[in-house]
């Protein structure tokens, strides 16, 4: 294992989703103890349409279509991984996850503790969230910190196809319990992927882009929101350096860490409500563990503490906008 | 139908149900003496469902236990020496002192967890049994759980999942007719909780829970019955949860005339008056057995005492285990568990 930034041969442009669909394809093919389960992932190709083919290449015995049954579909992936079987299950939306959340955080968070080591549980729990689709407040959120919150739980949270596909494998080869978040907005995002076999490990950022004024760390969507703007940002004389932890946890704080010991400055973007977010955490820690380090407040963008509403006005005023980040940005700038 | 058990089988079943018996009388002892933490929930006046289920077991046939999981544990064969040692929470218990009293498990010794969350295991045990379908082994999953769990979300969800999926799995439910506080009557709407299997197209049987032999027996018929025909059933056992719902319960919810009605019922003196009338030739042999269980129960409980406390620095191992995704380790451990040193 060991790719860790973006070199590799690159051959081929593809989608997140069709990345998706590749990392597991190639880990099925390999180890047949690998298998996937959830609601209308089998046939249909899932709500998600990442699925798609699987059916036809794996049958119906490895690629399972399930109850409506979030909290039986999280909690027989527990068990099955328990058994010598590497179990995909996915919550068709991360809101979803409510339903099956004693799974997630009694069961799958702790039996590897709770055992001392003797029981493993390498299962992937693949879900997607995520709003500016109008799906309003129950198909929409962002839950990331409440798992991150959590000891015991691996959480993936990629931003582009290369990440998609590269950390899919190595959670599915993983012994561990990993949350992978999708986001909704990212699945028809092209990307340079390499055609071989490649894997990125746990606890690795990436410096999506280099710079000297700012850090903006970001994750998920908001990585791309960042990165569209950056330009625009470089012509107005300020060059932000944008880093993608990808893993939330293990979080790589040593990346962000060294960035800002150089610029100085810091922004943090998620997509989450404020309150208590990922975005919270790392500003937090950077004021706790180098302070004397910062020109500037750190300044944290997310969605506002309200439910995600439906209509496109409220939702695009909800979440965190291109002018909402340049802002934060561009205030930092000016201490 | 007793007639086909065999020597070494009514030994067996006499042992492993006196070992649970001392064991959940040494925890009273000990927990009186403030050598146990948080709480401990005993098996006393169950222990014949564990004993004659886990007797009909392959060492391949998993088990999934609960919160009053120390009876299943020694029916499936784990060592008393090193469970005490996990309930008095030190360095050699079964989970090296981090699970206690409510959450031994260990997939090499055939239980996969007991769980804390009443009704929590019922979803594993569906995913451990498909696992077995998956591997076409001719094996079965014990999904144990009371009665109280039968009122979970979980219950229906997994019930549902094994008999459309056709899964190895003898759900047994072990009806005290306590949950906590609460009779069973006051939360159940089903007349008999095997009502409720059958609603999802499973064989279900009632059975005497406080009958070694008619729990051994059924469990072998469920078990021939789950391999030959694919797909999962139902065991209700009735039975009395003779101690409080933890150690040092007030029980000020039922009487003392009626759990001294109900220790008359009990499995073990029921058991050795079925061996004076019927196989009187085993009298002296049980003797030694009862013996041996006290010895070794004894022996458990004086290592337990003895053992040192887990060193400190433990408390920060088994969250992961780390593979070639790991391979910045290093960075993940001096972040992991010491945020905002």
């Amino acid at each position: 294992m060991g790719v860790h930034g973006r070199g590799g041969m690159f051959v081929r442009e593809i989608t997140v989703r069709q990345a998706i669909n590749e990392a597991i394809t190639e880990e099925m093919t390999r180890d047949s103890n690998v298998f996937i389960m959830g609601e209308d992932i089998a046939q249909y190709g899932g709500s998600l349409k990442v699925t798609g083919g699987l059916y036809d290449k794996f049958g119906p015995d490895r690629v399972r279509n399930t109850p409506l049954s979030e909290s039986a579909i999280v909690g027989s992936a527990i068990g099955a991984s328990m058994l010598d079987t590497r179990p995909i299950a996915e919550i068709t939306y991360f809101d979803f996850v409510g339903v099956s959340m004693d799974q997630i955080m009694n069961q799958a968070a702790k039996w590897q503790y709770m055992t001392g080591g003797r029981v493993q549980l390498p299962l992937v729990l693949r879900t997607q969230g995520g709003g500016y689709r109008g799906n309003g407040a129950q198909h929409s959120q962002s839950l990331e910190a409440i798992f991150t919150h959590i000891p015991g739980l691996v959480v993936v949270m990629p931003s582009s196809p290369f990440d998609f596909k590269g950390l899919l494998k190595s959670a599915i080869r993983d012994n561990n319990p990993v949350l992978f978040i999708e986001h909704k907005m990212l699945y028809n995002v092209k990307g340079k992927v390499p055609s071989e076999d490649y894997f990125i490990p746990f606890g690795c950022a990436d410096i999506k882009r280099e710079g000297t004024d700012v850090t903006v760390v970001a994750t998920s969507y908001m990585v791309k929101l960042v990165m569209d703007m950056a330009d625009e940002l470089n012509n107005q004389g300020i060059n932000i350096e944008v880093i993608d932890p990808r893993t939330l946890n293990p979080f790589d704080f040593e990346t962000v860490k060294k960035s800002v010991e150089k610029t100085h400055r810091l922004v943090v973007v998620n997509e989450a409500h404020k309150t208590c977010s990922f975005a919270r955490e790392v500003s937090a820690r950077v004021v706790e563990e180098m302070f004397s380090e910062l020109d500037a407040p750190v300044l944290t963008v997310g969605a506002l503490d309200v439910p995600i509403p439906y209509a496109k006005s409220l939702e695009d005023y909800v979440l965190p906008d291109k002018q909402r980040i340049m802002d934060a940005i561009k205030k930092v700038m000016k201490y | 139908m007793e007639k086909n058990i065999t020597t070494e089988t009514y030994c067996n079943l006499y042992r492993s149900m006196k070992n649970i018996r001392y064991f959940e009388e040494a925890i009273q002892t000990l927990y009186k003496k403030n050598e146990i933490r948080g709480s401990a929930h005993l098996y006393i006046g169950e222990e014949a469902i564990a004993a004659g289920i886990c007797e009909t077991l392959d060492k391949e046939d998993y088990i999934l236990s609960t919160h009053r999981g120390h009876g299943h544990s020694i029916g499936k064969g784990l060592d008393p020496k090193y469970m005490m040692a996990e309930l008095l929470g030190k360095e050699h218990g079964y989970c090296k002192g981090k699970g206690g009293s409510m959450h031994i498990g260990d997939s090499k010794e055939g239980i996969l967890c007991s769980n804390g969350i009443v009704g929590g295991g019922m979803p594993i045990s569906v995913g451990a049994a498909l696992s077995v379908k998956l591997h076409k082994k001719d094996n079965v999953i014990i999904c144990f759980f009371g009665d109280g769990a039968v009122c979970q979300g979980n219950f229906h969800e997994s019930m549902n999942m094994a008999a459309v999926w056709k899964l190895p799995i003898i759900f047994v439910c072990e009806n005290n007719q306590w949950a906590i506080s609460t009779n069973t009557k006051d939360t159940v709407a089903a007349k008999d909780v095997a009502d409720l299997a059958k609603a999802y197209g499973m064989k279900s049987v009632i059975i005497d829970g406080n009958d070694i032999l008619k729990v051994y027996e059924t469990a072998l018929e469920m078990r021939d019955e789950v391999i030959k025909n694919q797909g999962p059933v139902f065991i209700e056992a009735k039975t009395y949860r003779l101690s409080g719902h933890y150690a040092g319960d007030s029980e000020i919810y039922r009487t003392k005339e009626e759990i001294l009605e109900a220790w008359k019922d009990e499995p073990i003196i029921r058991f050795e008056e079925w061996i004076a009338n019927n196989r009187p030739e085993l009298i002296e042999k049980f003797k030694e057995i009862e013996q041996e269980c006290r010895l070794e129960i004894d022996e458990a409980v004086k290592f337990a005492l003895e053992d040192s406390d887990p060193p400190v620095s433990t408390a920060l191992e088994d969250v992961f285990t780390y593979g070639s995704a790991w391979e910045r380790r290093d960075v993940c451990e001096r972040n992991y568990g010491k945020t905002g040193n």
